[in-house]
């Protein structure tokens, strides 16, 4: 029953309160604003005394609705989503308006919302007031009506009573003091609407903003998965070589007073494992982030990797112009994670690496294919991950892989 | 003496077999992960076990609870746990249980073949061996004030801290035993802990002041 409910809830009297308080506010805020746009319009034409009042007003249009959103967010608990950081110019020593902060939609929608705050907090006051209290008068109605000076309540020349009558205005009284909460909460709905609209960002802009936030998030998560990734490779090649390489030598010295063939044969050994941990380095080096790339560029870069696959591959590239470090970074590890796939997975006798760049701004494409088993999983670790690298830089990635095979790996980035 | 190896890297596995037998010790098992190895020491008993921290099928701390387990179930069976980093809070929770007969050190230690012979041995006998660089971390963190110790005396304290005995102390730091005698004297009156004659209640009273 959240009709009866709703009659006593928090929310309901909380909305009932903020269209009361709208009201007052709205209407001291409407004063100063009217108050100051006219005066600062009208004195203008002595630009040195209107242009402090309207900026004075501007500043205070912007304080209202940062007022405005707390008290939104609180009473409602509709937080009016905020511009986001280093869009508005904002203010010179916290108080006087920056010339770009007067061409800005932010700005007017703050004054358009103060003017506007007092007459919609009238109307939704008014009809919230006026359901509740009809509610209440037509729903106890009968108790008193007989007692009415008229002998009943009376609208122009018409005289209510009677049973029927009474019944009915019960009933009605009932219906609208049930409906009032809602409406009380619809209004205090279209209210946050109303903020949302004057005060909060382009809708295209929040989009963007949501959308960013949700892949900086991935990129986080992904950097963090690299890292023990990384972790992981060092704690179980090198350094485990390492302790061997170490404990080998320490046996070795040991033996020397003795045994100096034991010795001997022992410091062979950690000579092996000594060359092996460098060999671990450097292949964890390169897939940490290559020197080549950095250095020479995506082609030299994929030939490295290609050359590392135990499947023939094909390498075309085709950049005229070399993109952004990052971008190159994400291409090259695109074509790391699916060789390594390749590899492991494709049972394949052939692939092929495409790389290609579209004019400067543009794409860069990168495609490999090979011709194996398919049914490689995008939601996999290795595939999610890096599609999250590839959003980190606004780019798509695109998975293919039927199974039976061939399997096709697709990446678009753009490098503007 | 009897040992079992709980250690997944095949290579570090075959090297401490390999340095046990050299050293003239019995290895009764080494062992990958933490539940053969557990089978293995109940069918064994050994006299110590060396386990390493991080072993499948979780790479976290398998083998640190596998050696919990072994402190609690078999408590004449020293037990040596390494690692390739170490953590005093890890050190805390193996020896609060039991402070004789346990010892932990940074997998690097086997390099220097007989101080690490000499802290299984210890730990083997019912002593206790902890890393420099716990005790570094305990030293570091403590909330007693060590202020009025002499830099000589803290240097004690650390060796003690590690598990050593009055003759190691000794020799790792040049001096005669009365003089390092003198220097715990000083420690245990300065620090207000009870002396005590057994090695391990000496090193239980040193990280008791130390860790809490």
């Amino acid at each position: 029953m959240f009709l009866v409910r709703d009659l006593v809830s928090p929310r309901t009297w909380l909305a009932m309160t903020s269209h009361l308080a709208g009201l007052f506010l709205g209407l001291a805020v409407m004063v100063v604003f009217i108050t100051g746009l006219s005066l600062g319009f009208s004195l203008l034409v002595l630009a040195l005394v209107g242009l402090p009042i309207l900026g004075l007003t501007l500043r205070v249009a912007d304080w209202f609705a940062r007022a405005e959103r707390a008290r939104l967010r609180l009473m409602l608990g509709m937080p009016i989503p905020a511009w986001p950081a280093g869009i508005r110019a904002g203010y010179r020593w916290g108080v006087v308006p920056r010339w770009r902060t007067l061409g800005e939609r932010a700005t007017w929608g703050e004054i358009g919302y103060g003017l506007l705050r007092c007459p919609f907090s009238a109307v939704a006051a008014t009809v919230s007031v006026s359901a509740w209290a009809a509610g209440l008068v037509m729903l106890t109605l009968p108790l008193y009506n007989s007692d009415l000076p008229s002998g009943g309540a009376s609208f122009g020349q018409m005289v209510f009573r009677g049973t029927p009558t009474m019944a009915a205005s019960a009933v009605i009284g009932l219906i609208v003091l049930l409906a009032a909460p809602q409406l009380t909460r619809g209004l205090a709905a279209a209210d946050a609407a109303l903020a949302r609209w004057l005060l909060g960002p382009r809708r295209d802009l929040a989009a963007r903003v949501a959308e960013l936030e949700i892949s900086r998030e991935r990129v986080v998560d992904a950097a963090e998965a690299e890292r023990r990734r990384i972790e992981r490779d060092l704690h179980d090649g090198a350094q485990q070589r390492l302790v061997a390489l170490a404990m080998e030598l320490g046996r070795a010295k040991a033996r020397f007073a003795d045994d100096l063939d034991a010795a001997k044969d022992l410091v062979d050994q950690a000579h092996a494992q000594a060359k092996e941990a460098l060999t671990e380095l450097r292949n964890l080096v390169r897939g940490v982030h290559p020197p080549v790339l950095t250095e020479r560029g995506l082609d030299a870069a994929l030939s490295g990797l290609a050359a590392l696959c135990p499947v023939p591959v094909e390498v075309h590239v085709d950049v005229p112009v070399r993109p952004k470090s990052s971008v190159e970074a994400v291409a090259y590890f695109v074509v790391a994670e699916a060789l390594t796939n390749v590899a492991k997975h494709s049972r394949a006798s052939h692939a092929k690496v495409v790389v290609e760049g579209h004019g400067y701004p543009g794409t860069l494409t990168v495609m490999i294919s090979d011709d194996g088993i398919g049914g490689a999983d995008g939601h996999g670790p290795g595939l999610s991950g890096l599609a999250d690298r590839v959003s980190g830089v606004d780019g798509r990635l695109s998975v293919e892989s039927p199974a039976g095979g061939p399997t096709i790996i697709a990446a678009e980035l753009p490098c503007g | 003496m009897r040992v079992v190896i709980a250690e997944d890297s095949v290579l570090l596995r075959e090297g401490l077999t390999r340095l046990l037998v050299e050293a003239g010790h019995e290895v009764a098992a080494a062992e990958g992960d933490g539940e053969k190895f557990l089978r293995a020491v109940a069918a064994h008993v050994p006299d110590a076990v060396v386990v390493d921290v991080r072993m499948p099928p979780t790479f976290t701390d398998e083998g640190l609870r596998a050696a919990l387990l072994v402190r609690d179930r078999w408590p004449d069976v020293g037990v040596l746990v390494l690692s390739q980093w170490v953590e005093e809070r890890y050190a805390t929770e193996l020896i609060s249980g039991r402070p004789h007969g346990v010892g932990y050190l940074l997998k690097d230690r086997v390099a220097d073949v007989s101080e690490f012979l000499d802290a299984l041995d210890r730990v083997a006998t019912g002593g206790s061996a902890l890393d420099p660089e716990v005790v570094a971390q305990l030293l570091a963190r403590s909330r007693h004030p060590l202020g009025e110790l002499t830099p000589r005396e803290r240097e004690v304290l650390a060796l003690m801290a590690e598990g050593r005995s009055n003759s190691a102390i000794a020799e790792a730091l040049v001096v005669g035993g009365g003089a390092v005698e003198k220097h715990i004297n000083n420690i245990f009156t300065k620090l207000g802990l009870a002396p005590a004659d057994r090695d391990h209640r000496r090193v239980l009273a040193v990280l008791r002041y130390l860790g809490t």
